[in-house]
């Protein structure tokens, strides 16, 4: 919402001894937050009132012509101009040498053809005008100047820049604040001064009443809880008074006529849309507030023609819309320079229902923004009567007799109590209950015997709550003292996320860096990562409204995001790069309404070094680490997204946790990656429910223990995993520990047979081992090893 | 016999000096002190000597005898130390030549600033919580006071999963609040981080995903000095002692009073000028906007099963990214979540 100072200065309170800056800082630490604010005059600089003394013809041209201007000072200046409408004794504004107009163009002295030329006559457009600010200007030539200025007055005076815009962001409990009114009532306040209130006075005329002529039925009550209505009657369309018109400029808004810019003025000044219907179009001089039906159009004032959905509110006459109701009027009721008799509207319509059909057509305007704020129905009378008011001030109408006023929901005044005590014990204060009232005051609340009386615009004061921080922000927020609550609580980490807090950090030490993905995805991830139809996984949330299809379903696997990630790394020549993501997924619940959001582990990486046994290697570190039991791989050759030799399936307490592998080259190459990707990923919610318990002491080994190697032949089908297991059942409580140590194919090795070499620890914890002891192991662990994988020793 | 003696010393010394390796000392000795080396040669013949002369010539002999001996060991050191200098020095290393690489991995920039954060927060007795990113609009909106039709309710605004609207993904960390007020009695004292959604498109400034905390106290006498003695503790923890903040009054539906909290920018220390031009940092404003806080709206405490009347508390909820990138001076949302190494392993 935009302020320009004059203006509030010249109605409502008077603060022109307010530096700009103080004025912004005070509202905004006041609780009205200054966006931006800007000096008018800021963008056009040494730009004067010049009187034309005197005009030749330019020798090198026939169209240009060489001006002797008064601009203020001993001597005149010399200014060559092209345009035709000037004459001698004409007040012109004229940009010096090194002006500044705006937009940022600098004017500087120069030769045209020749002749010199120290500055530039301005037109309209050049100064940032329209014709809409001084209609007696014209388009394509120089402005010359009616105004009571003298040459060497600063241009920027004459056209009333000599103002600041101050721009607010104005909060959605504060609707009276998108008004000058409220804003000037918001800035006395704040500055502890009093206020002057105008109230609108209506003279009337002889013209007749508005009952004769306008009736006015609200059929959609709900949407409109207040109609109210007047006339004027014998218009006379013209431009609007400099005064009127420069404070819609200031406010950023274009002068169309004395009638479209007093219904815009008012809006400004009350914070009310109004809209002027032309009596002529308005059918059968009838008004119906209507829900829109099936079928209808409208073509609105800025030539749109908007197909209606049924139940949009409108303004109708009996046979047909002639306004879409709070955002825009209708092309065929528009005020026209053929107007002479006008009907006000100044009505109070539901906020939530324009706001919905604003945002469905694409359209929101001035009025619209307004009314979504759900605006007081207390202020459609005052409006509608300051209207009347500027039009007998502007003298171009007869106002007609009577208000039309439907009244279909007011809300009763509220009357809640002050309560001192809890206030200050809410904001942690002491501030004396003579403090508050006189604070109330300020802002125009009035406490009546400790009971506060709400004012119709305030619908945001409700509770003790509420009146608490109007007392807050009077006293000042900065001013309440800054103390230290004593707590019970014990803070920390919950211990899912002490887990994970862990796994980063051993993600970091094994070399991974983290990335943060999105959670949303594309539905191309499932046929990216080969995943088939019928995969569970393709079941995902779907956004219903998503920015995009590459962002519109929750991730049911967190692979892809890695992938992704890597990808772009790859394309951008990273040459070999360890990630980690600890990723949410979403996995929707049959019979839930929340889905299930698991944490993921994920790793990937490229380059040089990594290896599938790499990975697995830094999985079990991680694992280890984390105090996991020992997990199980078992070879995965169905896993679509990994090669299917070099996959394996992690288990953990007979609960797959996932999968780590290479990616399969066709996937690596849905990611643009020629090359070999390492990833896995797994279940970190599942992993920390079977963490083990805290380790506790064992006592070291008091008797040397026995190492032994085994190298041993046997199929090509053999596992490791087998042999170990076989190795250990055998071993007995001896064995202590087994280890792989080679795999060797080749010669002395058959065919289609390979050699594993396993190292092992023997140990007693009673005594130190005999050699009888230690064959006799080994000789059951081989005959194990024969019976069932018939393996030899090699 | 004794000038034998005499003349074998003599001959020792001038060999072992001309001796240059261990295996020539070796030699040396053999000659003459081995079976069958000089002066064990000479010693068998003292039994030709009387017996008068046999004492003195064999002290005479031992003499010599312990004399080569130590002369040899002496030799032996100092050869020994001799190559061992010239192994050390043949072992000599470019000391700048770099290390093997080991590195380390990176935490992202935004984590680690969310771990200082709340580092700081446990520290003053929060307890980190976390809680669903799909959400019901029941604990996202309705029960914390946002009415039906409320403009963040539009579905230009919030992601949705139903056609009732009552399924979406959380547009801030906020229902967190209720969740946790719900489930647990006062005294409450939690800090919920998390993701959070909101339809706006990926640019230098807006991502349709980014972070937020939430922060919630609930106890019998929480005032709202109490909720800027926590914030600014919290800011000068974060930004330093010098950090200056402010209070602003601001509106938020599940707040009353509310606030928002500002810093006096550190770069143009409030005036929105540095060397006469506009701020960059804080676009001459003076002040950065840091969060958004207030006192617990009663109407949400009550939702809660907590009485107002017993209870107040304080609630505040900040933009993880916009710290971080303050922090780090990032100037782009969008190298947040690109994850090029590059810009990872710079933290």
């Amino acid at each position: 919402m935009k302020l320009n100072r004059k203006w509030i200065n010249e109605e409502f309170v008077d603060l022109s001894n307010v530096s700009d800056k103080d004025f912004v800082e005070t509202l905004t630490v006041f609780g009205q937050k200054v966006e931006t604010y800007e000096r008018l005059d800021s963008e056009m600089k040494n730009v004067v009132v010049g009187k034309v003394l005197s005009m030749t013809r330019h020798e090198n041209s026939d169209h240009m012509w060489v001006c002797q201007v008064d601009v203020g000072k001993d001597e005149p200046v010399q200014i060559v101009t092209g345009a035709q409408n000037v004459h001698e004794g004409d007040l012109v504004p004229a940009a010096l040498h090194n002006s500044y107009l705006p937009g940022g163009v600098h004017i500087t002295k120069g030769k045209l053809r020749g002749v010199a030329s120290n500055g530039m006559l301005c037109s309209l457009k050049e100064l940032g005008l329209t014709l809409g600010d001084f209609p007696y200007a014209i388009e394509d030539g120089i402005w010359i100047l009616q105004e009571d200025c003298k040459p060497g007055d600063d241009i920027n005076t004459v056209i009333g820049n000599d103002d600041t815009v101050v721009d607010f962001e104005i909060t959605n409990n504060r609707p009276d604040c998108y008004s000058i009114i409220g804003l000037a009532r918001e800035a006395a306040a704040a500055f502890g001064q009093e206020m002057r209130h105008h109230e609108p006075v209506v003279h009337g005329s002889n013209a007749g009443t508005i009952f004769d002529k306008l009736d006015v039925e609200t059929e959609a009550t709900d949407l409109c809880s207040r109609y109210t209505a007047r006339m004027v009657a014998n218009v006379k369309i013209g431009p609007s008074p400099k005064w009127l018109r420069q404070r819609l400029r200031a406010n950023g808004i274009r002068s169309i006529n004395n009638i479209v810019d007093i219904t815009n003025y008012v809006m400004l000044e009350y914070g009310q849309p109004m809209h002027a219907f032309d009596y002529r179009y308005v059918q059968s001089g009838k008004i119906i507030v209507r829900r829109s039906a099936e079928g209808e159009t409208l073509t609105t004032l800025d030539g749109s023609v908007r197909p209606l959905k049924p139940g949009m509110l409108v303004i109708a006459d009996e046979e047909k819309p002639i306004g879409l109701a709070g955002i825009m009027g209708g092309k065929n009721s528009e005020i026209l320079p053929t107007t002479t008799q006008v009907v006000f509207e100044s009505a109070n319509f539901d906020g939530t229902s324009i706001r919905q059909t604003a945002l469905a057509l694409g359209m929101r305007t001035e009025a619209s923004g307004k009314f979504e704020k759900h605006l007081d129905p207390m202020v459609t009378l005052p409006a509608v009567q300051r209207a009347c008011e500027l039009v007998e001030l502007l003298q171009c109408g007869d106002v007609l007799d009577g208000v039309i006023d439907i009244l279909n929901d007011i809300p009763e005044e509220k009357v809640i109590p002050l309560e001192p005590e809890a206030i200050n014990a809410l904001l942690g204060t002491n501030i004396p209950e003579a403090d508050m009232v006189e604070y109330l005051r300020r802002l125009e609340v009035p406490v009546v015997n400790g009971m506060i009386h709400v004012p119709s615009w305030r619908p945001d004061l409700n509770l003790m709550a509420d009146i608490a921080e109007e007392v807050g922000r009077s006293y000042g927020y900065n001013e309440i003292p800054t103390t230290a609550f004593k707590t019970s609580t014990q803070g920390g980490y919950s211990p899912f996320m002490e887990f994970e807090n862990k796994t980063g950090v051993l993600c970091r030490g094994l070399g991974f860096s983290e990335i943060i993905t999105y959670s949303f995805v594309s539905p191309s991830i499932f046929n990216q990562i080969r995943l088939p139809k019928d995969s569970p996984l393709r079941n995902a949330l779907k956004i219903q409204n998503p920015l995009g299809e590459d962002t519109s379903i929750m991730r049911t696997i967190a692979l892809p995001s890695m992938l992704d990630i890597l990808s772009r790394n790859y394309a951008y020549h990273n040459k070999a790069v360890k990630l980690y993501e600890l990723a949410k997924i979403y996995l929707p619940q049959e019979g839930q309404p929340l889905p299930r959001e698991p944490k993921m582990l994920v790793l990937g990486s490229y380059g040089a070094h990594e290896t599938f046994f790499r990975l697995k290697g830094e999985v079990e570190a991680i694992f280890s680490a984390l105090n996991l039991p020992k997990a199980e791989y078992e070879a995965e050759s169905n896993h679509p997204a990994f090669h299917p030799g070099r996959c394996a399936k992690v288990s953990m307490g007979g609960k797959v946790l996932g999968y780590l592998g290479q990616i399969h080259p066709l996937v690596a190459k849905n990611y643009g990656i020629d090359g070999e990707i390492y990833c896995a990923e797994l279940d970190l919610t599942d992993a920390f429910a079977l963490r083990l318990p805290d380790p506790t002491y064992h006592p070291l080994p008091k008797y040397p223990g026995v190492s032994r190697d085994l190298a041993i032949v046997c199929d090509e089908n053999i596992t490791v995993a087998q042999a170990e297991a076989v190795i250990s059942a055998a071993g007995g409580k001896l064995l202590r520990s087994v280890k792989l140590f080679d795999v060797y194919r080749g010669i002395g090795v058959p065919e289609h047979k390979k050699s594993l070499a396993f190292s092992m620890e023997l140990r007693a914890d009673d005594r130190t081992l005999t050699d009888a002891d230690s064959e006799g192991t080994v000789a059951k662990i081989l005959a194990a090893l024969a019976e069932k994988l018939n393996a030899t020793l090699r | 016999m004794k000038e034998q003696l005499n003349e074998i010393r003599q001959k020792a010394i001038s060999r072992l000096e001309n001796s240059d390796t261990l295996a020539a000392l070796e030699e040396l000795r053999l000659q003459f002190l081995g079976k069958k080396g000089e002066v064990t040669a000479l010693l068998k013949q003292m039994g030709k000597l009387s017996p008068e002369e046999r004492p003195v010539m064999g002290q005479l002999a031992n003499q010599v005898r312990a004399d080569i001996e130590g002369m040899l060991a002496e030799r032996k050191q100092e050869l020994e130390a001799h190559a061992l200098d010239a192994k050390l020095k043949a072992e000599a290393l470019d000391v700048t030549i770099p290390g093997d690489e080991m590195t380390f991995g990176h935490q992202h920039p935004m984590n680690q600033v969310l771990q200082e954060i709340k580092d700081i927060f446990t520290g003053m007795g929060y307890q980190i919580v976390d809680g669903p990113e799909v959400e019901l609009a029941e604990y996202n909106f309705t029960r914390l006071n946002i009415e039906e039709g409320h403009p963040s309710r539009d579905r230009s605004d919030t992601f949705y999963f139903t056609d009732d609207d009552s399924l979406l993904l959380r547009t801030q960390t906020s229902p967190m609040q209720v969740r946790v007020m719900e489930n647990t009695k006062p005294p409450i004292c939690i800090l919920a981080p998390g993701r959070v959604y909101r339809k706006d498109e990926a640019d230098a400034t807006h991502s349709p995903m980014f972070h937020q905390i939430e922060g919630l106290v609930v106890d019998e006498g929480i005032t709202m000095g109490d909720l800027k003695g926590a914030l600014v503790t919290l800011m000068k923890r974060i930004y330093g002692e010098q950090a200056v903040m402010r209070f602003r009054p601001h509106h938020f539906p599940f707040t009353e009073p509310s606030c928002e909290m500002d810093m006096q920018c550190h770069k143009c220390h409030g005036t929105g000028e540095v060397d006469g031009q506009v701020c960059s940092t804080c676009h001459g404003e003076g002040w950065i906007e840091l969060l958004g806080a207030g006192m617990v709206h009663p109407k949400v405490l009550e939702g809660c099963g907590i009485d107002p009347k017993r209870y107040s508390g304080f609630a505040f909820g900040m933009g993880l990214e916009r710290m971080a990138m303050g922090r780090m001076k990032i100037n782009d949302l969008r190298l947040i979540f690109d994850n090029d190494i590059r810009f990872l392993n710079q933290f």
